[in-house]
């Protein structure tokens, strides 16, 4: 008989592993740098806590995969009135947020509204980004549950690129108002394919595959995202097997991971939505003069400081819009590295010694250069060859930003990354005239062309997208012939994948979405 | 009892040089340019935005206004939001505080019994190769770069031996309910083994790495006080009783020899307390010492300033203990 009970116990337990192997959930473990900062969609301004919100959050409309175009989200289609400025957005039926409460016109209305409305119940937090792209907005009100109208005070056709931001994800105004704003943060709760489960600061942040999500469901049943801050030791987890992916990738990193010669894991890389390039301040002797601008941009080398500072991670700009935008102009001839144009040049504009002037860069990596010092350096060098000789500065990073914005520069290194996939978000407001306020300005080379500036306003105030397209084109010639800028690279989206994980998508805006991610 | 008075005085006195150091620390950040709200929202901000944010924050109120509200925050208990995150620096050391005490805890034990070792069996077989080899051991563990320490473990035995995980507290996969924090306490109470099994294995690495240092100034410091009461008269007076050597080294010496190594271990878990920043980093602990970093990067005042103040208020209860101890191993202190 006690044999009997061995047996059956023995029986038991293998049926318990089978059933646990038949029932083993498929889990997807993404590695990333720094910890999110809170999940309320409206109240964030870095790119970890989007990550995250990207997963559980929706936008009334999204972009395509591969592309910085919209389609419908969590709206079905839209219209725009005759005089350009209300927009009418039809909503999807039958959507549910994470905690059974509906999805409709006053969600939309709540989520919006409280960024604007000081009085609101949910009007907490410092929503940095409405005033940095939606105050155009005058109105937003429901039609009918299924409708949501949105009136701006000017008309502005790149507006519907900023729906599909983060700042207008949809939350769900029931969680925000019964548990209230601070505890959201915490406890997000949203439409999308995925839900919160838990949150282990600086640790990790596990959500689960949404079973009443509207669309596809998430190809994983649990997301695991891991903040290991420390680059060297992120790839070794993923050389471990403890991640099956990464971002945040160093130049180094490809190195090592080419070294290591490992088959089970591949680096995928696309140009991202960014530009690096050297401003030259108008404003200040000798860069008034177009001859002078001109000679700079013949004189850097732009491919060797691609091949060997971006470790060919980037490819080199020509024009101040990335190459995977519409609205980007094949047409334009990059100047290309000509030191011996560049001395005729000066020499025309009254410079044949050449010149003293300071270079600015910045002490900390970005996107778009990495290693603004080498690159500095580099651009050092090249100008010395035709007679311009560098003062290299730098800041502290904050410091640095206020300086350029006062336009306390001659030259400095600066860089962009695009927020909604429009021209308009790097072509206006990096070089428009109305962006070049002391103060606060973006437009670092003080370029105040009037001519540039009819271009964008008449762009943002054309809902055509063909004629958007021929106006932006035109306005790149316009830059190619003023030179304000050099443009130098748009540095690649990079991440680190294990072969097992099918289904993994960078995309143009460099956001990431996961849903569509399995893991063999 | 007076030992019961001088501890209370001590307690006392906490609260001076806290508020002293608060003030140092926040003269300091004022000196450091960089503005926390440009800072966060980099280069897309609207002046609007940035002026809002500010406002918000309360940056743009006089720095005594602002000191002045942190002290009376302070005097509440209070020690104010984090500007980053906009959570209450309060609670997010108390998540982050039972992380790097629970490191440091072990670092230390390691340091003290293998570095205690160390020490007490070189005083006793003084000249042998033992003693050579130990102390020059100790020399390569002060001098080590921890950084470098740190990811040659993990390549190692993460990467080349498979037998540790590289970084982290415990496996993203193991559901664990923190209930104190303490993980090690945590998956005892709830009866899991094998969870308790894997925040062992996520320890052993970073605390040896942290240990290294310590280790090796505990063991040269209890060598150094074992000879140093070796050599006293009364030892010669034991042997000559005919005292086993176990009986003089262990009742004679060492209690002799530990004022000395106890304030060593004293100074060196305040040092541990400081959130061994490089240990956190290398290893993606998530304590106390990686969260004033990240609070210094972003100018994060309450965070530098909560942080700093708890590290300093651990450091003198820490010494403050040590004293106390005096009085018990010595019977010649009295306060």
């Amino acid at each position: 008989m006690r044999r009997f009970w061995k047996i059956a116990l023995v029986g038991v337990v293998m049926v318990c592993f089978l059933a646990g192997a038949a029932f083993a959930e498929s889990v997807f473990i993404y590695g990333r740098g720094g910890d999110a900062v809170r999940l309320d969609p409206a109240d964030i301004t870095d790119g970890e806590s989007v990550k995250v919100c990207n997963q559980i959050f929706e936008t009334l409309v999204k972009f395509k995969d591969g592309s910085t175009e919209v389609e419908p989200a969590l709206a079905t289609s839209w219209d725009i009135s005759d005089d350009n400025l209300t927009w009418t957005f039809n909503l999807r039926d039958g959507v549910k947020f994470h905690d059974g409460t509906p999805f409709n016109a006053d969600a939309v209305v709540f989520s919006l509204e409280r960024q604007m409305n000081e009085d609101h119940p949910a009007h907490e937090g410092d929503f940095g980004y409405w005033s940095y792209m939606y105050t155009n907005v005058d109105k937003v009100w429901a039609e009918d549950e299924n409708t949501v109208k949105i009136k701006l005070k000017e008309p502005y056709a790149p507006f519907l690129y900023n729906m599909a931001c983060f700042p207008v994800m949809i939350v769900s105004p029931t969680a925000m108002l019964d548990e209230g704003v601070e505890y959201f943060r915490t406890h997000p709760v949203g439409t999308g394919p995925f839900a919160f489960v838990e949150w282990k600061r600086n640790d990790r942040i596990v959500l689960e595959k949404f079973d009443g999500y509207w669309g596809d469901p998430a190809g994983v049943d649990k997301l695991i995202i891991r903040s290991i801050p420390e680059n060297t030791t992120r790839l070794m987890a993923l050389l471990a097997g403890e991640i099956h992916a990464m971002d945040g990738v160093s130049p180094e990193n490809i190195k090592t991971l080419k070294e290591q010669k490992r088959e089970d894991l591949k680096v995928v890389a696309q140009p991202g939505m960014n530009v690096g390039y050297l401003a030259l301040n108008m404003e200040k002797e000798p860069f008034d003069d177009v001859r002078v601008r001109r000679a700079i941009s013949y004189a850097i080398n732009k491919k060797k400081l691609v091949d060997e500072l971006y470790q060919g991670m980037a490819v080199p700009a020509v024009n101040m819009l990335p190459p995977n935008l519409w609205g980007y102009n094949d047409d334009v001839e990059d100047y290309g590295y000509d030191p011996e144009k560049a001395k005729v040049l000066l020499a025309e504009a009254g410079y044949p010694q050449g010149f003293e002037t300071d270079l600015w860069y910045m002490p900390v990596p970005r996107p778009y250069m990495p290693d603004g010092k080498l690159i500095a350096q580099a651009m050092q060098q090249d100008l010395e060859k035709v007679g311009v000789k560098c003062n290299l500065v730098t800041y502290d990073w904050g410091t640095y930003l206020e300086k350029l914005e006062n336009f306390e520069h001659t030259m400095c290194l600066i860089g962009w990354i695009g927020d909604n996939g429009d021209p308009d978000n790097f072509l206006y407001v990096l070089l428009d005239k109305d962006t070049a306020t002391p103060g606060s300005a973006q437009n670092y080379s003080n370029y105040k062309s009037d001519e540039y500036h009819d271009l964008m306003i008449k762009a943002q105030r054309t809902f055509d997208q063909q004629e958007r397209d021929a106006l932006y084109k035109q306005a790149q010639e316009l830059l190619h012939q003023d030179a304000p800028t050099v443009p130098v690279a748009h540095a690649y989206n990079l991440a680190i994948i294990n072969t097992d994980v099918e289904g993994f998508k960078l995309h143009p805006t460099g956001n990431y979405w996961f849903d569509g991610v399995t893991v063999k | 009892m007076k030992l019961g008075k001088y501890f209370f005085k001590r307690i006392i006195m906490l609260i001076p040089v806290l508020i002293v150091l608060s003030f140092l620390i926040f003269t300091m950040i004022e000196a450091i340019p960089g503005d926390p709200a440009q800072i966060m929202l980099g280069q897309h901000a609207s002046p609007e935005a940035l002026e809002q944010l500010r406002h918000s924050l309360g940056l743009d109120q006089p720095w005594y206004t602002r000191y002045g509200l942190f002290l009376g925050r302070l005097a509440r208990g209070d020690l104010g939001k984090s500007i980053l995150s906009g959570r209450q620096v309060i609670h997010e050391i108390a998540e982050k505080l039972p992380a790097t005490i629970e490191l440091s805890f072990f670092a230390m034990l390691i340091a003290v019994l293998v570095g205690g070792l160390a020490g007490f069996i070189s005083a006793w077989k003084q000249y042998s190769l033992f003693d050579y080899a130990s102390m020059f051991g100790a020399l390569i563990g002060v001098s080590m770069p921890i950084y470098w320490l740190g990811f040659m473990m993990i390549i190692l035995f993460s990467l080349i031996l498979g037998w540790l995980p590289t970084s982290g507290r415990i496996d993203p996969t193991t559901a664990l309910h923190a209930i104190t924090h303490f993980y090690l306490i945590d998956s005892l109470l709830q009866g899991d083994w094998k969870a308790f099994k894997d925040v062992i294995a996520h320890l052993i690495m970073p605390s040896i790495c942290l240990a290294t240092v310590p280790m090796a100034i505990i063991a040269r410091m209890t060598r150094s006080a074992m000879l140093d009461a070796l050599s006293q008269d009364y030892i010669r007076t034991a042997k000559a009783k005919g005292l086993g050597m176990g009986r003089i080294l262990f009742v004679h010496a060492f209690k002799n020899a530990s004022i000395p190594v106890v304030t060593v271990v004293g100074l060196q878990f305040g040092y541990l307390m400081g959130g061994a920043i490089l240990t956190e980093t290398v290893f993606s602990w998530p304590g106390v010492g990686r969260w004033i970093l990240e609070g210094i990067l972003a100018r994060d005042f309450p965070v530098i300033a909560g942080g700093v103040l708890t590290v300093a208020a651990f450091f003198i209860i820490i010494n403050l203990l040590v004293d106390v101890l005096y009085a018990l191993l010595d019977p010649r202190i009295r306060y």
